[in-house]
């Protein structure tokens, strides 16, 4: 009888590899991904191509990718490619809709893999990871962080009938380095760098809001993918750089209304690009303002009990935003009608059989050899 | 936080005696209390004489001092066990109070550093909380952070902080079924953050190691539940759980803000999980009730004292709750009682030492 050698290490295979599209926005190059190869080769990545789609981003080579630049999300959307911004990493979402994984994890172009006090890199990805396959319990707050970590529990006078918390939607990760401030911050304290290493996860209660940041973000896309709509930005609009703030008030008050839980903290990625604040503050001028009445707008939110689906929520939601933030300005209406469009978007990509939409597949193969398979230039087919 | 400067005079430390030979924890204690005012209460049950070590500016109080106080009949039911450092809260005069058990020491950062709880604290307190919109950068007021990108500006002043709420390394404040199920779980885990609970979010408030601001909130942190067979270990009490429910429900009708997180101390090993839950039973059976309880509490407009909140939430308690239990109409009995004593007693004006 053969015995497996004592000497071979157990090949420890990467979690939800089949479950889980990385979703990468960017105009530039994806240089950074070099330094994420040990953590994301095992992956399937969504590049969203923002900017001049006759530009050619160069993915290094290995990794499994699909590419879309703005000609596949109008050919792919038609009239719908209007609810998807353009010049404005808001266009991410687009990976967000025509993924056809249970999970997304999406990053920044300007984050690279951050080291622990400890000196070690962290594997972002695997902690987002933990994050969402792990309860949240927005319902009762833990002071010793997420209980569902190891050397960690519940502490006295947490109910028991509460200690089974709730399914996690999304997983929000940090940043050191350049912290994520807005352009008024940025301006008064151009060297501030985030130099601490907080060690929590933590569910962020229900009824609360946080501002949600895009850079280092995971999520359940069939728990809450609908929601995860980035909103108009960019070219054309009147704002810039709230996007990611959009879909998190959104999302938070979704993820209240069906019991669902959101958590921030680990993981930590180093975030090396501060870009301009004197170009980020024409685009955040309009938003620091409305943000004034905006939050006031989702912290009164009420969906009601018949909305008992993401779709479902948000179309309500598209509907509160035009009546309550329609007369603040113009650019609401069209956002809500986007909105819409993007659920319409949403549903219709969505909604094919599994089968059309494995054949629709990108024709660049997994590679499971040593060779790495051939570089993806144009996008798949439209289904 | 290091730009703090606390005068001697605007803190007491108040410490409940349930053993009686308090010399080593003292002496651990000393580089950090010995500049301040200790006011130290003996639990009413403590036959033997304190020890205290020389050099601390420290009242004591005994059992004698609390009958003349309150009257012996309130003693027992109010001040007993790990609440008689309530006493010590009715006795103070200085702006804040800081709390820690006396089966905790100084703990050490992750840099190696002693922790001074006191300073921390204070800083804490002094620094506004910001309960209506999570900062995912944690305090933004300590050196370093700041408010993040979508914080709305018009929440950045924030509010008055009324408590602040420390953790513990090694045995940290688990319920007696967590810990004799993992008996040899200890939190080694230093998470460098002081984060405000925000507001309508309910909490487990533990009383090992806290501190307030006596004058705004002292009156919602009370002696209230007492378990019938509560010990002189924290897993067999929920006192501190329901007074500090209560305390949050009352700062966010008042607009003030709780924080959690820093400062740690170091819970040292003591008493038998398995023991324990023997008699803690009953505190976890009670909070299936207490927490929803004080998740739908809402108070009248008209209530704009601590005091005010107090006793309409101890309305609430006898007539919601004490039909469920004789525990919580006791318990309502006791705030009522509390409030008494504290507007006799307590609410003199702040004044130095």
């Amino acid at each position: 009888m053969a015995h497996p050698s004592s000497t071979t290490p157990t090949k420890i295979i990467p979690p939800l590899t089949d479950e889980l599209d990385i979703v990468i926005p960017t105009i530039r190059n994806l240089d950074f991904l070099e330094q994420w190869r040990p953590f994301f080769e095992h992956y399937h990545l969504i590049i969203v191509q923002d900017g001049d789609p006759t530009k050619t981003i160069r993915v290094p080579d290995g990794f499994d990718y699909e590419l879309y630049n703005r000609n596949d999300v109008n050919k792919i959307l038609g009239p719908k490619a209007s609810c998807i911004s353009f010049k404005d990493s808001a266009c991410r979402c687009f990976g967000f809709l025509v993924s056809k994984k249970k999970y997304i994890f999406t990053i920044d172009d300007d984050c690279f893999v951050a080291k622990d006090p400890t000196g070690k890199e962290i594997n972002a990805l695997a902690q987002h990871i933990t994050n969402l396959l792990t309860p949240s319990t927005p319902n009762f707050f833990n002071t010793l962080y997420d209980p569902y970590r190891d050397g960690a529990d519940f502490v006295r006078g947490y109910p028991f009938s509460l200690r089974e918390g709730v399914p996690t939607a999304i997983s929000h990760g940090l940043w050191l380095n350049i912290p994520d401030y807005d352009a008024p911050t940025q301006l008064v304290k151009p060297r501030e760098r985030n130099t601490r290493y907080v060690d929590a996860v933590m569910t962020i209660p229900k009824r609360t809001l946080f501002p949600m940041c895009g850079m280092n973000l995971g999520f359940n896309r069939e728990l809450i993918g609908p929601a995860m709509y980035f909103g108009l930005m960019g070219d054309g609009q009147p704002i810039g750089r709230y996007d990611d703030m959009w879909a998190g008030w959104c999302c938070k008050v979704i993820c209240d209304h069906l019991g669902l839980g959101v958590k921030t903290g680990l993981p930590y990625l180093w975030h090396s690009k501060a870009s301009n604040p004197f170009v980020n503050l024409k685009k955040e001028y309009k938003g620091i303002y409305w943000q004034e009445d905006i939050i006031p707008f989702f912290q009164a939110v009420v969906l009601p009990k018949e909305c008992t689906t993401v779709q479902q929520c948000y179309i309500e939601l598209s509907k509160q935003v035009k009546e309550k933030l329609g007369p603040l300005d113009n650019y609401f209406q069209t956002l809500a009608d986007a909105m819409v469009t993007w659920i319409e978007a949403w549903d219709e990509i969505n909604s094919q059989p599994k089968a059309v939409s494995q054949s629709t597949t990108p024709p660049k193969s997994v590679s499971q050899s040593t060779t790495p398979p051939k570089k993806e230039e144009s996008s798949p087919k439209p289904k | 936080m290091s730009d703090t400067v606390i005068k001697d005079d605007e803190v007491d430390i108040v410490i409940a005696a349930l053993r009686s030979d308090l010399t080593s924890f003292m002496e651990d204690w000393r580089i950090i209390f010995s500049r301040f005012h200790l006011i130290i209460v003996k639990d009413p049950d403590l036959s033997e004489d304190l020890k205290i070590p020389d050099g601390f500016n420290h009242d004591v109080y005994t059992k004698s001092d609390i009958d003349q106080c309150v009257g012996s009949a309130s003693t027992s039911v109010l001040f007993s066990g790990y609440s008689c450092r309530y006493f010590g809260y009715l006795m103070s005069r200085k702006k804040y109070i800081v709390s820690i058990d006396d089966d905790c020491v100084p703990a050490k950062d992750n840099k190696g550093h002693l922790v001074d709880v006191v300073a921390q604290h204070i800083w804490n307190l002094r620094a506004p909380a910001t309960p209506f919109f999570f900062n995912t950068l944690y305090d933004p007021y300590c050196a370093g952070a700041d408010f993040v990108r979508g914080y709305p500006f018009s929440l950045r002043n924030g509010v008055t902080c009324a408590l602040s709420c420390g953790l513990w390394l090694n045995l940290a404040d688990l319920d007696a079924p967590t810990q004799a199920l993992k008996p040899e779980m200890r939190n080694s885990r230093y998470v460098d953050a002081v984060l405000t609970v925000p507001a309508r979010t309910m909490m487990p408030l533990s009383g090992i190691n806290v501190a307030f601001e006596r004058e705004v909130i002292g009156p919602a942190l009370f002696p209230g539940l007492r378990l019938g067979g509560e010990g002189k270990l924290r897993w067999e009490t929920i006192e501190d759980l329901f007074s500090g429910m209560c305390a949050k429900v009352v700062c966010d009708h008042l607009g003030l803000g709780v924080k959690s997180g820093l400062p740690y101390v170091w819970r040292k090993e003591s008493g038998d999980a398995v023991e324990s839950l023997k008699k803690e039973w009953e505190g976890v059976k009670l909070m299936e009730e207490v927490v929803p309880f004080f998740q739908t509490v809402r108070l009248l407009r008209s209530a704009v004292t601590a005091e005010d909140c107090v006793l309409e939430i101890a309305k609430m308690v006898k007539e919601q709750l004490g039909p469920s239990d004789r525990v919580f109409t006791r318990a309502a009995d006791a705030m009522v009682e509390w409030i008494k004593l504290w507007k006799a007693v307590a609410s003199a004006s702040t004044s130095a030492a």
